[in-house]
């Protein structure tokens, strides 16, 4: 690694810390209905969404009848993108006349987007005419973000709150988060990377006659408004199949950087907004610490592997699968960043990473999407960590556990147990299934350790609700839509369902005021308690997978061995 | 039933405004500040669309500078990478296959250090970009090619000097030159 590589990694960080109060405090005058400048600009379409959809903003519903709202939200979303995706050629704003989708790849697809997911088993330029990509798949980049504010919103009422059942209007928390954050953010980010030149038309596919005399069909369409909501809003579906490594979408290493602080941006600042909330600036930045620890540790690894000699190659910089202006560093940040924040966009080719350098992204979504982790997602996410970490410290000095002033009681733990239960048992039952089945294996494009860890990468990408991808596995066929489809959706909703009842039954608690005998949420203590549950109970359960795939390639790749 | 009707209303709504009404703003102020870029930065030369200085191009002449290899070649409906894993034998003997090809076609002798981008096909299957030692590499050959005497040969190297890109803002992304607009005036050298 070179000065300037160091120079690249410590800008990003830093400017992502700078920006995490300033976003912060912002979204938490937005969240909790305070005046902010924001308001003068697009209060009037608030008060529009409320009146043309008969939203009364002060009406608040308990936790059964928000999770309710939510779902048949999410349901009415996924209906609408499989159905255009079934009929697309009978619609508008498709020049390049592109076919109708089967049934398997739109269900993948709906599902995928609906979830925050954005897997792609299909190509955008060869699939997707504008009509889906933007009346479908913008809509539920935003709506699907959104949906993950508001459970984190939901979630902390439920600690903040009182002796009640009262956890607020979906739907105002919805409004909000597209209205105030997104939508302005998008707008902003998606004109910068036009300045850079990624593509925003409504053109047909472009002929060019090459200088060589061949000819070469340049794809068009309105790509930065899905780009610059895709990065912030922890999506990830690309455009275009190369996505973030494809120069429409990603020209310059300045907008590189643009898209990579994206990503983790919102996610970041949420664990101000938290803090604020909360009444604990100094419990947020606890959080934001031990996000940022886990994330450079994994960034560390992966930055050595992709650096060091190996056998096969010599000193050969490993170049396969990166695009020339971002070189290794760029890449591997993005991929790091990519993994630990649900996101899932790539700038280069996970498949074609080292190792270990593959096993990194891997790693950072089994432990659950919490190194920032999705909009919402990671955050709430995360607080199923604590309140297992309390519940073990508690359990350690024999104390009746607490998080916030609240009891932490047999309901709370087993809830959060089945938020962890249920994406482990996504990536570990269907990669197995997978692994003995000719369905699974026949759409390998690797041999070996590295073909295991494309499976593995496929179900743990579903499970976390990532959408990243060793993309060499063709998934795009019954079994795979299907299988990573239920994945997708136990991932998402069997984390979201726990997550809100517990904050139904926390809202019910009082709230006992902190005495000297309080466990502390806010220091250095509890930063590597939660470190080590995280690892402990997130990580553990798959090191026998992970030995099996990137350890054993990483082992053999230095043995010399191809298959 | 209320929550449902409430649920299709308000999808309509975010349909209209996140869907619609946003891509359709950004496409207009796109459009007036940078209609260039917006519309994929095409090249035209006598009036016709020659390419994207975006899009790389494969080269296979002698007298153009080679891009990198490339999963798609070139064709960008769909773009993409190889996916090779590193201990894909495959691989191996695609990049040893590269390396003598690249010094044989560029008459380099075998000991010279081939730059790992000409060994490693890209992501995209479209990078646009090599380093500039990997163009240095190739001007004997594309001078030999095109027969340019010694003056033309200087002019091919500070060609490639005024094309090479540093890092942007001096610290962002890798020095790098586009193989097209090399090429593209590499043809006025007359």
């Amino acid at each position: 690694m070179t000065t300037l590589d160091f120079i690249q990694v410590i800008l990003f960080l830093g400017l992502l810390t700078a920006l995490t109060p300033i976003l912060g405090g912002y979204m938490k005058k937005v969240f909790t209905g305070e005046k902010h400048f924001m308001q003068p600009v697009f209060g009037w379409l608030e008060k529009l969404v409320y009146r043309f959809c008969g939203v009364d903003r002060n009406e608040e519903t308990n936790w059964k009848t928000y999770t309710f709202h939510l779902l048949l939200f999410n349901l009415v979303g996924f209906l609408f993108v499989f159905l255009i995706q079934l009929f697309q050629l009978f619609l508008p704003l498709n020049p390049a006349q592109l076919g109708n989708v089967s049934w398997h790849s739109a269900f993948n697809t709906a599902v995928s987007f609906m979830t925050n997911t954005n897997w792609q088993g299909y190509a955008g330029e060869t699939t997707l005419g504008y009509f889906v990509q933007m009346i479908g798949l913008t809509v539920q980049n935003f709506v699907s973000a959104a949906t993950g504010i508001a459970v984190l919103l939901a979630l902390i009422r439920g600690l903040t709150r009182k002796t009640t059942d009262r956890l607020g209007n979906f739907w105002t928390d919805l409004t909000r988060s597209v209205i105030y954050v997104l939508l302005p953010l998008s707008i902003l980010l998606s004109i910068v990377l036009v300045s850079q030149g990624v593509v925003q038309n409504f053109n047909s596919y472009e002929t060019a006659q090459t200088l060589e005399g061949t000819q070469q069909v340049i794809p068009a369409g309105p790509a930065a408004s899905q780009i610059a909501i895709k990065q912030l809003g922890t999506n990830g579906g690309g455009f275009f199949n190369a996505n973030s490594a494809h120069p429409f979408e990603n020209p310059t290493p300045f907008s590189n950087f643009l898209e990579m602080l994206s990503i983790l941006l919102i996610p970041a600042a949420l664990t101000f907004t938290y803090g604020k909330m909360t009444g604990s600036v100094r419990h947020g930045w606890t959080i934001y610490t031990v996000m940022m620890v886990l994330l450079i540790a994994g960034l560390s690894v992966s930055l050595f592997s992709e650096f060091s000699p190996n056998s096969l190659f010599g000193n050969l910089s490993l170049m396969e699968g990166k695009e020339t202006r971002f070189g290794i560093t760029n890449s591997v940040l993005w991929s790091t960043v990519t993994s630990g924040a649900s996101n899932g966009s790539v700038n280069a080719m996970h498949d074609s990473l080292s190792p270990l350098g593959g096993m990194i992204p891997l790693i950072n979504m089994m432990l659950g999407e919490v190194i920032f982790g999705g909009v919402g997602a990671g955050l709430y996410g995360m607080v199923i960590f604590i309140i297992l970490t309390v519940f073990i410290a508690g359990l350690m000095v024999g104390r009746s556990p607490e998080y916030l002033g609240k009891k932490i009681e047999a309901f709370d733990v087993k809830m959060a147990i089945l938020a962890v239960l249920a994406p482990a048992f996504v990536i570990l039952f269907f990669t197995a299934w997978a692994s003995v089945s000719h369905w699974g294996l026949s759409s390998l494009n690797n041999a070996g350790p590295h073909g295991f860890s494309e499976i593995l990468y496929a179900f743990t990408s579903a499970a976390a609700n990532n959408g990243s991808a060793f993309a060499g596995l063709n998934a795009n066929m019954v079994f795979y839509n299907l299988t990573l489809g239920a994945g997708m959706l136990i991932g998402r909703f069997g984390v979201i369902i726990p997550v809100l009842a517990i904050a139904g039954n926390l809202v019910k608690k009082n709230i006992t005021p902190p005495s000297s005998g309080t466990f502390r949420t806010d220091n250095t203590m509890f930063i590597g308690l939660l470190i080590a549950v995280i690892v402990i109970v997130g990580g553990l359960t798959f090191f026998p997978a992970l030995s099996l795939g990137p350890i054993m390639e990483h082992l053999l790749m230095n043995a010399g061995v191809t298959f | 039933m209320k929550a449902l009707w409430i649920s299709l209303k308000i999808f309509l709504f975010f349909t209209i405004l996140t869907g619609i009404l946003y891509p359709l703003m950004v496409t207009g102020i796109a459009q007036v500040v940078f209609p260039l870029k917006a519309n994929g930065s095409l090249i035209t030369r006598n009036e016709k669309v020659i390419g994207s200085e975006l899009i790389g191009q494969r080269f296979d002449s002698a007298i153009y500078f080679s891009s990198r290899p490339s999963a798609v070649s070139y064709n960008p409906l769909p773009s993409g990478g190889s996916n090779l894993g590193l201990t894909s034998t495959k691989l191996k003997n695609l990049v040893d296959e590269r390396k003598s090809q690249f010094l044989e076609f560029n008459r380099l002798d075998s000991h010279t250090a081939v730059p790992s981008e000409m060994l490693f096909a890209s992501a995209s299957g479209l990078d646009p970009h090599i380093s500039p030692e990997a163009a240095l590499l190739q001007v004997n050959r594309v001078a030999k090619a095109r027969g340019f005497d010694v003056s033309k040969k200087q002019q091919l190297i500070r060609k490639i000097s005024e094309l090479t890109q540093k890092p942007q803002f001096f610290c962002l992304g890798e020095s790098r030159i586009n193989v097209l607009l090399l090429n593209l005036k590499t043809d006025e050298i007359k």
